[in-house]
């Protein structure tokens, strides 16, 4: 094996670790902010995979969206809430089985079809033109979505304005 | 990707291990007489014990304003990131590029105004 | 000339070709003999840029403080070293050996981190500033948005202070500070995008270079116009007065770092003004040409550069009272994004007529 593949494969164990303890946290803590917490270091595990596949841009926006301005959204929204600090709710209920049974079961299906799928391999690239690429590609091929997306942002941004005023 | 991105990776492992060693170091060399007073929460001129029940639970409810001011902070950061692809391109387009980014952004500004008109955009 | 204008690169050659011929005779497999020397060269660059900074940093300590005392008419530090230019050294030590208090009721562990993950985005932020000509540690194709997206890291560090202390001021401190970051992060990224539509390229290297005739302030108006709006936000970003509301002391003490002592209270500090000199540096390389300039070596042009836009920082801050909360929402919201946005569309009108550079 390359030095460089080597390297490649832990650089991509170690993310993948701290994205699985982040999202372990994330799920188990019972403090909400410990727990919005331990999300965003998922958050930076999975942008840091992202840079190992040389997808830079999708890594910066997940970092800008996710961390950036997601978490954020979530932390205020903990902080609307009264006196979370000191109850320490449970973070099961009893549904917990049954949904324990459907996640493995999701589990099961999206590891079956990434081992079965002939995946198509990305040609080698430049990575210096792949963002004028999608630039050019925004107002040209993809005009329409990308169109729809700014009206979908003021949908949003009216209907949440909306519903948080009531 | 390695000769880019491992300079990168190094620059992380310092970023944890920089503020590592002076908090390490000055365990060392730092002095340790907790008391009471010393560790109780702050408050101006008082002993945080004397404080009614109330005043010492310190979880305040914030204002709704900072969870509205997020919202509109995340469609403007998804806005951003769609202009800069456009921004590196945009050299190699038309005219056309130009009308399609004043249409997305107008649409944006429209939501600036909504937000705007129903006073979200002050701080009272 | 040349020898000054490319010492740092020649050194960093000699290290390298060193590394290699030592290297290179130990029977090692090449292409793990080359990982070694550049995981080493990195390391040697980090170190150095990491030195670099906490330099730059105590100078900047000494700075404002003198800046102050001649704005106030006082004399500042005069006792320790020359001019009391050692008052930032005792300054640190005293850092060091001072007690690490947490109070009882604190949440220990974010406590402990929060000024970690404050300081870690600025080291990261370091990457891709280019010092000189050839002086930039990593040169990526989105460095531009790279910078942006650490900063956003940093603000999760304020808001771990906050809540970590389980104090009221500290939270309300660290609320402010995650709220006026989000609000000037938005006509920081806006004003960068007429510089990418200028340069037609997202490397700071390659922006610096299109402005070897012409800076891009002096691109009128938009250049102008772009570069108030961006030291504006980034200043209100960085939390130095008139924006200081997250630790405004004549209304919630210290905010977020209330209850931080010692060496934790130190690394906030630092991470304040790297990052104070990061954004200098941004908008020297966006904006002012970056390390171009005649006569001079190229890394010389850009610190003269930066520090110039550090001095005129303290001078802003010695001269104007801090904004009212409400004052500095309307500010980011009213006028720098409308005004932002206005200002890409009209980069953008200009170019289909202009050519710029």
């Amino acid at each position: 094996m390359l030095t460089s593949q080597f390297l490649t494969y832990v650089a991509f164990f170690v993310l993948s670790a701290i994205a699985l303890i982040g999202a372990f946290l994330a799920v188990t803590l019972r403090n909400l902010v410990r727990a919005a917490l331990g999300l965003i270091l998922s958050f930076m595990g999975v942008a840091g995979i992202y840079f190992v596949l040389e997808a830079e841009f999708v890594a910066i926006v997940q970092v800008i969206i996710y961390i950036g301005a997601i978490s954020v959204l979530i932390l205020f929204a903990i902080m609307l809430t009264r006196g979370l600090m000191t109850s320490a709710a449970s973070t099961q209920n009893s549904q917990w089985i049954g949904a324990a049974f459907v996640g493995m079961l999701m589990f099961a299906v999206l590891f079956f079809v990434a081992i079965t799928t002939n995946w198509p391999l990305a040609q080698p690239h430049t990575i210096s033109d792949l963002i004028p690429r999608l630039g050019a590609d925004l107002v040209t091929t993809y005009l329409l979505p990308f169109e729809a997306v700014s009206l979908l942002l003021l949908a949003a941004l009216i209907g949440a304005i909306v519903i948080a005023r009531e | 990707m390695l000769d880019r991105y491992g300079i990168v990776a190094i620059f992380a492992l310092l970023a944890v291990i920089f503020p590592a060693i002076p908090l390490l170091l000055s365990l060392v060399i730092r002095p340790k007489k907790p008391n009471q007073s010393k560790k109780a929460t702050y408050e101006c001129g008082l002993e945080f014990e004397d404080f009614p029940e109330e005043a010492q639970n310190v979880w305040v409810q914030f204002r709704v304003q900072y969870y509205l001011f997020a919202l509109i902070f995340v469609v403007f950061d998804i806005e951003v990131v769609y202009l800069y692809p456009w921004a590196v391109a945009y050299n190699t387009l038309g005219p056309f590029a130009l009308v399609e980014m004043i249409v997305f952004l107008g649409i944006l500004i429209l939501a600036l105004a909504y937000a705007w008109r129903n006073g979200l955009l002050e701080w009272t | 000339m040349d020898i000054l204008n490319n010492l740092f690169t020649n050194i960093y050659n000699a290290i390298n070709a060193f590394l290699n011929g030592l290297l290179g005779g130990a029977g090692l497999r090449p292409d793990a003999a080359s990982a070694i020397v550049a995981a080493i060269m990195g390391l040697i660059v980090g170190t150095v840029v990491l030195l670099f900074g906490v330099g730059v940093v105590l100078t900047l300590i000494w700075l404002e403080r003198k800046v102050a005392a001649r704005v106030q008419d006082r004399v500042g530090p005069n006792r320790v070293g020359p001019f009391g230019m050692l008052q930032p050294v005792a300054d640190t030590i005293k850092m060091f050996i001072k007690e690490d208090i947490v109070p009882t009721n604190a949440d220990g562990l974010v406590h402990l981190l929060a000024p970690v993950i404050a300081l870690a985005p600025a080291v990261l932020a370091f990457v891709v500033v280019p010092f000189g000509q050839g002086m930039q540690p990593a040169d990526l194709n989105i460095v531009v948005l790279w910078v942006v997206s650490v900063s956003s890291i940093g603000t999760v560090g304020l808001f771990m202070a906050g809540y970590g202390s389980n104090n009221k001021f500290a939270l309300l401190g660290g609320m402010r500070a995650v709220a006026q970051a989000i609000s000037y992060e938005i006509p920081q990224v806006l004003t960068i995008v007429p510089i990418i539509l200028l340069a037609g390229s997202m490397s700071l290297v390659q922006i610096v270079q299109k402005q070897s005739t012409l800076w891009y302030v002096f691109v009128l108006p938009v250049g102008l116009i772009g570069f108030v709006v961006y030291y504006i936000s980034a200043l209100a970003e960085v939390n130095r007065t008139p924006f200081d509301q997250p630790e405004g002391e004549s209304e919630i003490v210290a905010g977020h770092h209330t209850e931080y002592s010692g060496m934790k209270f130190g690394l906030f500090y630092l991470a304040e003004y790297f990052n104070f000199f990061i954004v200098c540096t941004i908008a020297t390389t966006l904006f002012l040409g970056g390390w171009q300039g005649p006569f001079l070596p190229s890394w010389l042009w850009f610190l003269i550069k930066t520090y110039a836009l550090i001095l005129l920082g303290m001078w802003i801050r010695m001269t104007l009272p801090r904004f009212r909360v409400d004052q500095l929402m309307k500010f980011a919201w009213q006028v720098l994004v409308p005004i932002s946005l206005i200002n890409i569309v009209l980069t953008g009108i200009l170019l289909m007529f202009f050519k710029v550079g």
